[in-house]
């Protein structure tokens, strides 16, 4: 089943053009990811889908509903959820409190003035489970601006996560990590798609991990697509080795 | 479940032990100080109260206004004009009737201002500021101008303590301690309440990374507007409370620097904790007090002091001292 | 009729001194991205060191005409102030969050504002003999000073002098380069140090210089520099921070408002332009010419 699609998308930044007319298809349940050079067009569409920019032209639907227009948000309602390429967190806040902030926004529970946080248990622990699942939960009272930079990955993601929505946008969320950690995050994205209650697509630069988890690898090239298929399938396209320079193509 | 309500009950002791014992602590100083004492330090919890509410939107949700002096001045003048105009003197009915007007400026004014941030959203509160200023200082037949409007000594509970007679400035000013000490307590609570609720966490969420709050789905526009309307109300309590005590209403309360002195007690304590704000209130009251008696030149003392603040102590007195408690806790594990 | 030009005539004289205040104010920002809360009392600074001057220069028995040079004294002085100021106060929290600079200035504002009551005490300091030193102009019915067409005429070289250094020099081109990307700048080799002293003295001065020349027609108060920041600001606010056409439309916008608010609204005069302010900061909040 089609979860969102594009239609003929296009954003231009000046003479280059990041989103040539492109015609994206996510389906519901797979682990996508977004391969390409940088300044292939990736994140751009990213941004486009997650309200972060509005495309020059062309349309969005998601669940064959059109968003294009759709506020950020009415989006994240919706089901659509984002990390970001540079750690995006709440530092001054603790590690707990940054995921129970997720899913105080996810169940409308931002607006209780006269509750303490603390005292709302179901959400209490619904975070440590989060966190449990991402191996954070011995850090939960630490101020979220004092962890390394591992875990910082991994809190973001589990915050994305946490709105438990329907599709997953990760934008390199592996990228200076260690290798323990990358296991750690893409495992966990991983088992909790396969327990199908999220589609995720991540944009990735290391190919290890790419073909290792992936359902499905979408190639972009300036702008457009250039190759779309099963890692085995893009294993054996010819022109992904050209793009791919020098990355080892293991098994 | 109950297991959990009990640990979060139980973590929360030590806390509610310390403030009653501080609370206790204020309660007791009419008994063993003079007069003067208990009448600065009411100024002094009064300007804590200002300084709390303040914090809400500095130090929790991250925006810096220069112009809060229009909220503390319009409790001041509501006050005024209550007893002016309209002859009452309850301190109930003022703290009724001028907390919803404050309330509502505050909304008004939050609304128009919440929509830009950093330094255009501190120019536009400055500048609605102003606006009353001049309207206080030139409407004269109004507001009596540069002289202001005398407030005449309030009833306390409903018109059940009043003070007329011999002996009525003592009964006046030990009462009236008294009664900001209860307001200052209330509001302490309330505040405390507010910033460990879902709200408060995602104020804080929104002053520490705007974009990502958005895509968590937070309507980051609602939650300044309605930060900043506790915000003034807050500080609008203050100024209604400020009046009776000072009993003068001048247009310097609403003049800009006012405003200044108001950030000024917040960088004093510490605008990053919760308890900061409450020593910079007390504290800069008697700071400002001890400099106007000490020297003509009290304004140099007080940026001399300001700028030094900055460099040195930029957490404020309250951070300070728990930068240096996990110092030493520090220093005693190894 | 006469009348008519006698108020344009004051908007206009006005308005210069509003325009060298904010201009200053702007240059400062649109290249430091400081807010500088003490500048009106910079303004105040000059308004009192060209009184004091002059007050000095006619007890030594100076002839009236040597008297004008005084002005631009005053302004330099103020210069001075500033060159002093920037590297000591104000550079040690670029790095710092931009409250921290804006209390600084606050706290600047303090310092100086009982600085000027340590060097002249509380009472008003004038310097109206170099007013009359000029004679005064028939204009209708009605004699109007001829300084007044001086403070004009100040404030349109000014404006025309600080266009052609912003855009014809080739400081002028650093300031604008520091000013679009300081980092930038800084790799390029230009000294951002000196562009910032720089840029920042050349603000006080135009501030100094509005005190100077304002200070003929009304005295030097206790005050004036607070009262003048905020309209510095309604001007800043209406003409875009950061830009010199802003700061002058600014200027005479201000101005003439704030002429015809006096003539049919007294009591709302100042009401009226702080709302105008808000009104275009909800609008246009980068103001009429700004770029933010």
């Amino acid at each position: 089943m089609i979860l969102l699609r594009t239609v003929n998308l296009r954003k231009q930044f000046g003479d280059t053009r990041a989103c040539d007319g492109l015609d994206f298809v996510v389906n519901s349940g797979e682990f996508l990811s977004l391969v390409g050079s940088n300044g292939a067009g990736k994140t751009t569409l990213v941004n486009l889908i997650s309200a972060h920019l509005q495309p020059d032209s062309g349309q969005i639907l998601f669940e064959e509903r059109d968003i294009t227009f759709m506020s950020v948000t009415d989006r994240i309602r919706a089901g659509i959820a984002r990390s970001f390429q540079i750690v995006n967190l709440f530092d001054g806040l603790s590690v707990l409190d940054n995921v129970a902030l997720s899913i105080f926004s996810r169940d409308r529970k931002t607006a209780k003035i006269a509750k303490l946080a603390d005292h709302d248990f179901d959400v209490r622990d619904e975070a440590l489970t989060v966190l449990g699942q991402f191996g954070l939960r011995g850090k939960a009272e630490v101020l979220a601006g004092g962890l390394a930079q591992g875990e910082r990955k991994l809190l973001d993601v589990a915050v994305a996560y946490a709105l438990r929505p329907k599709l997953l946008f990760l934008d390199e969320p592996t990228s200076g990590v260690s290798t323990h950690e990358k296991a750690q995050i893409m495992d966990t994205v991983s088992s909790v798609v396969r327990a199908g209650t999220v589609t995720a697509v991540v944009i990735e630069h290391d190919m290890d991990v790419v073909f290792r988890y992936s359902d499905r690898i979408v190639m972009m090239h300036e702008g457009a697509f250039l190759a779309d298929g099963t890692p085995d399938q893009i294993r054996a396209h010819k022109d992904v080795a050209a793009i791919l320079l020098g990355a080892p193509l293991s098994v | 479940m109950q297991a959990d309500a009990a640990v979060a009950r139980r973590s929360k002791l030590p806390l509610a032990v310390a403030a009653i014992m501080i609370l206790l602590g204020l309660a007791l100083v009419p008994l063993v100080a003079g007069l003067y004492q208990t009448q600065l330090l009411t100024y002094g919890l009064i300007a804590a109260i200002a300084a709390l509410g303040f914090n809400l939107l500095l130090g929790y949700t991250g925006l810096l206004s220069f112009g809060h002096s229009a909220y503390f001045g319009i409790g001041a003048y509501i006050v005024a004009f209550l007893a002016d105009d309209f002859g009452i003197h309850s301190m109930e009915a003022y703290i009724l009737i001028g907390l919803p007007v404050t309330a509502i400026l505050s909304a008004l004014f939050g609304y128009i201002c919440v929509r830009h941030t950093r330094i255009f959203f501190g120019i536009l509160t400055l500048a609605l500021s102003q606006v009353l200023w001049s309207l206080a200082l030139k409407l004269f037949w109004v507001t009596g101008g540069t002289d202001g409007l005398r407030i005449p000594r309030p009833t306390l509970l409903a018109g059940l303590v009043t003070f007329t007679g011999a002996g009525s400035f003592q009964r006046f000013i030990t009462s009236y301690y008294y009664y900001v000490l209860a307001v200052f307590a209330i509001c302490v609570v309330v505040m405390w309440v507010i910033v460990h609720s879902p709200f408060g966490k995602a104020l804080q969420a929104i002053r520490d990374n705007e974009t990502r709050a958005r895509f968590l789905g937070l309507r980051i526009r609602w939650f300044r507007w309605i930060a900043f309307l506790i915000s003034g109300t807050f500080t609008g309590l203050a100024g209604l409370l400020w009046a009776p005590l000072n009993g003068l209403a001048t247009p310097d309360v609403l003049y800009w620097p006012f405003s200044g002195e108001i950030v000024f007690t917040v960088l004093l304590g510490g605008f990053r904790n919760f308890t900061g704000p409450i020593l910079g209130g007390i504290v800069f009251t008697y700071l400002k007090t001890y400099a106007v008696a000490t020297t003509e030149y009290w304004q140099l003392l007080l940026g001399v002091v300001l700028v030094l603040l900055i460099v040195v102590l930029p957490t404020g007195i309250v951070g300070a001292l728990s930068s240096l408690a996990v110092k030493l806790k520090a220093r005693q594990k190894s | 009729m006469s009348i008519l030009v006698i108020q344009i005539l004051n908007s206009l004289l006005y308005a210069s001194v509003l325009f060298l205040i904010a201009a200053g104010l702007s240059l400062i920002f649109g290249v430091m991205r400081i807010v500088n809360l003490a500048h009106g009392t910079l303004y105040a600074i000059g308004a009192f060191v060209t009184a004091w001057l002059v007050g000095q220069a006619l007890a030594l028995g100076v002839s009236l005409g040597w008297l004008f040079l005084l002005l631009p004294v005053g302004a330099v002085v103020v210069a001075l102030v500033g060159f002093v100021i920037e590297p000591l106060l104000l550079r040690p929290f670029y790095r710092r969050a931009e409250e921290y600079q804006l209390l600084v200035t606050f706290g600047l504002l303090l310092i100086l504002e009982d600085v000027i009551r340590v060097l002249w005490g509380g009472l008003p300091l004038s310097a109206d003999t170099l007013m009359d030193a000029l004679p005064s102009v028939r204009i209708g019915g009605f004699l109007y000073p001829g300084y007044n067409f001086v403070v004009i005429a100040v404030g349109a070289v000014a404006a025309l002098a600080l266009w052609l250094v912003i855009y014809r020099t080739r400081f002028g081109v650093m300031l604008r380069a520091t000013s679009q990307d300081r980092r930038m700048a800084s790799a390029l080799g230009l000294n951002v140090g000196l562009v910032y002293v720089s840029a920042f003295a050349i603000g006080c001065f135009m501030a100094g210089l509005g005190g100077a020349i304002i200070v003929p027609t009304q005295a030097a108060v206790l005050g004036m520099g607070v009262e003048a920041l905020v309209l510095a600001f309604v001007v800043v606010v209406i003409g875009g921070l950061g830009s010199l056409q802003g700061a002058l439309v600014g200027a005479l916008i201000v101005s003439f408002v704030r002429t015809a608010g006096i003539q049919f609204f007294p009591e709302l005069e100042l009401a009226i332009l702080y709302l105008i302010a808000a009104l275009v900061l909800l609008v246009k909040p980068t103001g009429l010419f700004g770029a933010a």
